[in-house]
């Protein structure tokens, strides 16, 4: 058995499968440690952060000594006023007039343009060919430049109760500016939020977990079952080995998904915790385990020491413990792998049609899905909605099934490479 | 042909009492469970949703179809012969449209999308896999990591990462629906243009995932056969590396057949719901449609069309594996 588990740890696969596995089981351990707040939490109100860092809009304009800035403000503002014909007509007097080569002049670039004007515009130069307006115009033009330059403070105001008139509350300057350190409410969404303004990271992980649970419980479940009906008719053989073979063949053909969809349905809204669809998975997903129990169960029923047990008159329940079970314990570890995956993609495609777990105390990674499909994350681009969610089922179940590939290249050596 | 004659009928025979459990699940799960929608139509037309008076028409529809008040084995055979002649009752969501109405235009969008789709993918998956099996070396360390990453990506999640690369951030293909939101249903060049137009996210979505999964399978299952013994006595015989890799691949590819048959309800129950992520006409729009609209019979309904389909699905599987194995028809002879 050791040896067998050390062979076990040198299959490449197992490894890398079992280290991605472990690595996402840690964070959704150590995750909520230290990000304590609840993952349902609403952070920020409208649809669809993109990730970043974002302050409190209030609080930036309220506190006076506790804003960020977090653009270049002058810039931006220069920016927004330097209007495009504007800057259409100081492109070309600079073409003309300054000798500037039009590759150099970059109208979206208003710094850059302002600077240029600012180095070559000159009232006293010749111009050749232009008529008085024209250059009075371009002498405006000159001096709105010179205003937009010019800072312009930014006035706060608070609506009176009384009379609903505005009153300037304070004068903000552009050059006035806060340590980043010192604003108090500021939220970093490394993934955004998702359409109820929550951090989906945080709730990435939280339903992480509960997806994982559904798959275990459901593996539990289908595994139990399939595995005591799979030895039943394996071991007995006769009437009960057609009657299982029989219902089992009608319910690999009967798709499972269908039968979720009606029961799902059926148990109502009210009733559908996480629990109850682990267990309606569960319940609908043990064909696939009595098939390969029984079939290995049947080559082994007549091996000489299940022989010799049952002339030593053993009880049934002891041979099967004691000379079956080991011998099919790691098709069954392998089969409760199987089952813990799709166990989970189950779970997300229910919830896709909108039969998941009804709760509004924890996500699953079905339920972000159906979210961000419900308020068409997919079509405005809000990649980030959606995207984590995709990667994550992939990533267990592609762990989970490398794991069960090592498992089966050690213990079933005609496949090894 | 006696054999297989045998066979054939075996199948049938076996698939025909399969849908009868079927047909019978359908009706009585539901039926089984603390919050069945019989009430629960009943309760919505006492309590007035938004529509009363509609929600009493379904309520009158649905009484007089299904026989609410007599014992569930009468209201089983009304529903089995309303059923048979295609009828299932008024939409809720839908009203008035029948549910067969409803149902009859979205059953031929997932055919049409699915059937090709899942054949395409079985056999390029399976051509993949042998190949890497065959060649070994590069090939196969590149691809078959890809394939195992693939694979485990679910046919929504294909959907989403396909619809957001080509048609919102590449913006080449459309994002949604089966054919363009400006058009109606004809038989114009243009109406025919946009369903191709449409039809290419989805579709590759399900290639591509069923690809995956049978190019895994596939190459191990080559690799098995390769090194069996028949192969290394064709070698000794000096016997052509073409002829060889085609005995492999047609032993090979046996198992896959029946895998096929296995997994095709997981398959399809995957496919409907990508189509879900386009907004595809199908059943599984429709099935969304069913579930947010508390729409019962549409739901009942779609269940039943699906399982049939899937049914049909197998039993042609099973139906070409009696000819391809030759072991099959020698079985039965015996």
């Amino acid at each position: 058995m050791k040896n067998r588990i050390r062979q076990v740890f040198h299959s490449g696969k197992f490894i890398t499968g079992f280290v991605i596995f472990i690595v996402i089981l840690l964070t959704i351990f150590i995750y909520p440690l230290i990000i304590t707040r609840d993952p349902l939490k609403m952070m920020g109100e409208g649809n669809f952060f993109r990730p970043g860092t974002y302050v409190s809009k209030s609080e930036v304009a309220g506190s006076g000594d506790s804003y960020q800035l977090n653009v270049d403000a002058a810039a931006a503002q220069v920016d927004r006023r330097l209007k495009n014909d504007t800057r259409g007509f100081m492109a070309e007097w600079l073409e003309k007039y300054g000798g500037v080569k039009s590759s150099e002049i970059d109208v979206s670039d208003a710094d850059g343009l302002i600077a240029l004007w600012q180095d070559h515009y000159d009232l006293a130069a010749e111009q050749k060919g232009m008529t008085a307006a024209k250059k009075k115009k371009f002498r405006r033009l000159d001096k709105e430049i010179r205003d937009i330059m010019k800072s312009k403070a930014l006035f706060l105001a608070e609506k009176n109760e009384e009379t609903g008139d505005l009153e300037e509350v304070e004068e903000l300057g552009e050059t006035e500016y806060v340590n980043e350190k010192d604003i108090q409410n500021k939220h970093t969404f490394p993934l955004g939020t998702d359409n109820f303004g929550r951090d989906v990271l945080t709730e990435l992980v939280a339903a992480t977990r509960s997806s994982l649970k559904i798959g275990v419980i459901a593996g539990v479940i289908a595994t139990v079952l399939g595995l005591i009906l799979g030895l039943l008719a394996g071991y007995l053989g006769g009437f009960a080995d057609n009657l299982i073979v029989f219902f089992t063949n009608l319910f690999t053909v009967i798709p499972s998904f269908v039968l979720l969809i009606l029961i799902s349905y059926s148990v109502g809204e009210s009733q559908r915790g996480i629990m109850m669809v682990a267990i309606l998975i569960g319940c609908t997903s043990w064909p696939w385990t009595t098939r390969s129990v029984r079939s290995q169960v049947m080559s082994l029923r007549n091996r000489d020491h299940v022989n010799l047990s049952k002339l030593s008159g053993h009880s049934t329940i002891r041979i099967i413990l004691t000379d079956i079970l080991p011998y099919i314990a790691s098709y069954v570890v392998m089969a409760f792998i199987l089952q813990i995956s799709s166990g989970i993609l189950s779970e997300a495609q229910l919830s896709m049609i909108g039969l998941g777990p009804a709760t509004t105390k924890t996500a699953t990674l079905g339920l972000m899905m159906n979210w961000a499909t419900m308020y068409s994350a997919h079509l405005n681009g809000s990649w980030w909605a959606y995207f984590p969610v995709v990667l994550m089922i992939a990533l267990i179940s592609f762990s989970l099934n490398l794991m069960n590939t090592g498992l089966d290249q050690v213990f079933n050596p005609q496949l090894r490479d | 042909m006696k054999g297989l004659k045998k066979y054939y009928v075996q199948k049938i025979l076996w698939y025909l009492l399969t849908l009868v459990f079927a047909v019978v699940l359908n009706f009585v799960l539901p039926r089984l469970m603390p919050g069945d929608p019989v009430s629960a139509i009943a309760g919505k037309s006492v309590s007035g949703m938004s529509d009363a008076t509609k929600i009493q028409k379904v309520y009158q529809d649905y009484t007089e179809k299904f026989g609410i008040s007599k014992p569930i084995y009468v209201q089983f055979f009304t529903w089995l012969k309303n059923a048979l002649h295609g009828d299932f009752g008024v939409s809720f969501s839908q009203f008035p449209r029948t549910v067969s109405d409803i149902l009859s235009g979205a059953v031929w969008w997932t055919v049409c999308l699915q059937l090709p789709a899942i054949v395409l993918g079985w056999v390029l998956g399976n051509v993949l896999g042998a190949v890497a099996a065959y060649r070994k070396g590069v090939f196969d360390k590149a691809i078959l990591p890809a394939f195992l990453f693939v694979s485990n990506i679910p046919a929504f999640g294909m959907a989403i990462i396909l619809l957001f690369v080509f048609g919102v951030r590449l913006g080449v293909l459309p994002t949604s629906g089966g054919y363009g939101f400006n058009m109606m249903p004809s038989a114009t060049w243009a109406f025919v243009k946009s369903v191709i137009v449409h039809y290419q996210l989805p579709f590759w979505s399900i290639v591509l995932i069923t690809i995956g999964g049978q190019a895994i399978g596939m190459r191990s299952m080559a690799i098995y056969e390769l090194n069996a013994d028949y192969v290394k006595y064709s070698r000794f015989l000096g016997i052509k590396d073409r002829t060889i890799v085609k005995y492999v691949f047609r032993n090979a590819m046996l198992p896959q057949i029946t895998g096929l048959a296995l997994s095709l309800g997981t398959m399809m129950g995957g496919a409907l719901v990508a189509e879900i992520i386009f907004s595809y006409p199908g059943l599984g729009t429709t099935l969304l449609a069913a579930v947010t609209g508390q729409d019962y019979p549409l739901l009942s309904a779609c269940t039943l069309i699906i399982t049939i389909m899937v049914l049909l699905a197998n039993l042609a599987v099973e139906l070409i594996y009696g000819i391809i194995d030759p072991r099959v028809k020698a079985n039965q002879q015996d």
